[in-house]
């Protein structure tokens, strides 16, 4: 009945320095479903999601304790290749960061990257992310022309497709549409209800009606603690804490 | 009042009340916007004086050097080597040396200073260790010319025993653009915005597979002109190559990086003080002087156009 979690977090704390960031975060991911991470600006979600590909190992001075698993293996363990573990978590950021390359060499960026030498597979799995991420029709004219010549829209589901040619087993968006117009927005949401079906994908968003048009399950963060998990729809019309009613009715945040 | 045709909320104001008409006139009382203005004036065309300074100096050292060694340029003098105590023939053997000793100089200097820049900026943890390089960066950046050259003479020409050669020169010029390849290649590597550096490690990329294929392309234009910079520089100086590398005449072509040259700026610094005919050869200094600045211009030229190159493409 219950399918193998896909990601997990037990006790998580996350120091910046002296400070901590995120008090004893406990958290599940279940396979193939859209989790939002909603709270006040400050409140660590953006935070968290970087622990969950090691980002955060960037960081100076910054310190993670706490286990998290994707599948059963502790991605903080020591003998964990960092590396690799980016290839099969992959991150999509708030605002587009598209390499000043080609199209084609953008997406084929994390294949070439990984050793793929064979001109062939790498040209064909571009072209299906690029369909995956629907932008292929868009770009098919004009795979060699720079990549900054996208518009903000298209160069976000640029990036989508980007992680997405390397197949990763899960999808973390930092706010993907917060940079871009309620056009954009709608297709970079219509795309995770796509994606839905072949990853796990978290997401963090400010923007709480976008949480609840696109997510399956809503954590709410406040402060860097977890305040409340539910499925969303739980989340937005019967929460259990008043705390996050009043921050769902926007009494504050 | 009239029906307006365009929408608007009454806030209870009215255009002009006569209660703010004294505030207003003294506002805009013509003797004190007339002052500003004229202090206004007076800055910006300080400002434009400044600015057209420089290309007023340029262009007056170029008239000088065109008035008077434009006679002197000819396919001769270009082509041919020195003849007759210098005041016949051509400074060939001089642009060729300058030649080797530019490229020479940015051989070593170009990937010793990107290497490095590249260590500082993305590898280096700050601490003691990173202050004392770049105080050794700093400081090196400061040392007179002369002294470079002294420096290459004691290290390369004697105790390495490569003598009076391009080899000496090419490595004492190489020394002296480090800091400047340096701080320009630091300067393009801090103008790659970082989130190009965390898109390709989230793709599962190691930091050198990152600096190598995004971080180092973008920063290129800048690490170009850099270099550009460092190039200018090595092929007009005279004390770091007057004891290391050249030589006021040499009867032919260097054939070998341990060979000694002539070289423009020391065939203009020995024609005007040390030259047996100072005053006949007057305009021969000139024309070398002349020839050396276009050298100098081309290479710039060259370095100008690939740089262009590099930023239409992206």
């Amino acid at each position: 009945m219950d399918k193998a979690l896909k990601m997990t977090i037990r006790d998580l704390n996350f120091y910046y320095g002296d400070s901590r960031a995120l008090h004893d975060i406990s958290l599940d991911f279940c396979p193939y479903e859209v989790t939002a991470l909603i709270g006040p600006s400050g409140c660590g979600k953006s935070t968290l999601l970087r622990c969950l590909n090691r980002m955060n190992d960037l960081i100076p001075h910054s310190r993670v304790e706490g286990q998290i698993f994707l599948d059963d293996q502790d991605i903080y363990d020591p003998n964990v290749d960092v590396v690799a573990l980016r290839r099969d978590i992959g991150m999509v950021f708030q605002k587009p960061n598209p390499f000043p390359k080609s199209i084609f060499e953008n997406v084929a960026y994390g294949l070439r990257v990984n050793g793929m030498k064979n001109k062939a597979f790498v040209a064909e799995r571009v072209e299906k992310s690029l369909q995956e991420a629907a932008l292929w029709e868009e770009v098919k004219d004009r795979l060699y022309e720079s990549a900054l010549g996208l518009s903000g829209g298209q160069q976000q589901r640029l990036c989508i497709a980007r992680a997405m040619a390397v197949e990763p087993e899960v999808l973390l968006m930092d706010e993907p549409a917060s940079a871009l117009d309620p056009i954009a927005t709608q297709k970079i949401e219509e795309l995770i209800h796509k994606l839905k079906k072949t990853y796990t994908i978290i997401i963090v968003t400010h923007n709480m009606q976008q949480a609840a048009r696109v997510s399956d399950v809503t954590a709410f963060f406040y402060l860097g603690k977890l305040i409340e998990v539910d499925k969303t729809e739980t989340i937005f019309t019967r929460p259990s804490l008043k705390q996050t009613s009043d921050y769902i009715t926007g009494r504050f945040g | 009042m009239n029906e307006s045709s365009v929408a608007h909320v009454d806030c209870g104001a009215t255009a002009f009340p006569e209660s703010e008409k004294a505030h207003k006139e003294k506002r805009i009382a013509p003797g004190i916007r007339a002052h500003r203005r004229l202090f206004q004036s007076f800055v910006f065309w300080f400002f434009r004086l400044s600015a057209a300074v420089n290309g007023i100096a340029l262009l007056i050292i170029v008239y000088f050097l065109v008035a008077r060694g434009w006679r002197a340029i000819n396919w001769t003098f270009l082509t041919q080597p020195p003849l007759e105590a210098m005041t016949k023939g051509g400074i060939l053997p001089c642009i060729v040396g300058t030649l080797c000793l530019s490229i020479g100089a940015l051989l070593v200097a170009l990937p010793i200073g990107v290497a490095s820049a590249i260590y500082l900026h993305e590898y280096a943890h700050p601490g003691r260790l990173l202050r004392l390089i770049r105080l050794g960066i700093n400081n090196l950046a400061g040392v007179p010319s002369v002294i470079f050259g002294l420096f290459g003479l004691a290290f390369f020409v004697v105790w390495l025993d490569f003598g009076v050669s391009i080899l000496s020169g090419a490595l004492t010029l190489g020394a002296m653009t480090l800091p400047v390849i340096i701080g320009a290649s630091e300067e393009a590597l801090r103008s790659v915005p970082d989130t190009y550096r965390e898109a390709s490690l989230g793709l599962g990329a190691t930091k050198w597979q990152t600096i190598y294929r995004v971080v180092l392309p973008a920063a290129l234009p800048g690490i170009l002109t850099g270099a550009i910079l460092g190039l200018s520089r090595a092929a007009g100086e005279t004390a770091p190559i007057m004891f290391t590398a050249a030589v006021f005449y040499s009867p032919s072509l260097p054939s070998s990086l341990f060979d000694e040259i002539m070289a423009l700026p020391y065939h203009i610094y020995v024609l005007a003080t040390a030259g047996t005919e100072i005053e006949a050869t007057r305009h021969l200094q000139y024309g070398t002087a002349l020839v050396l600045i276009v050298l100098v211009l081309g290479l710039n030229l060259v370095a100008i156009f690939y740089r262009a190159r590099l930023r239409r493409r992206m």
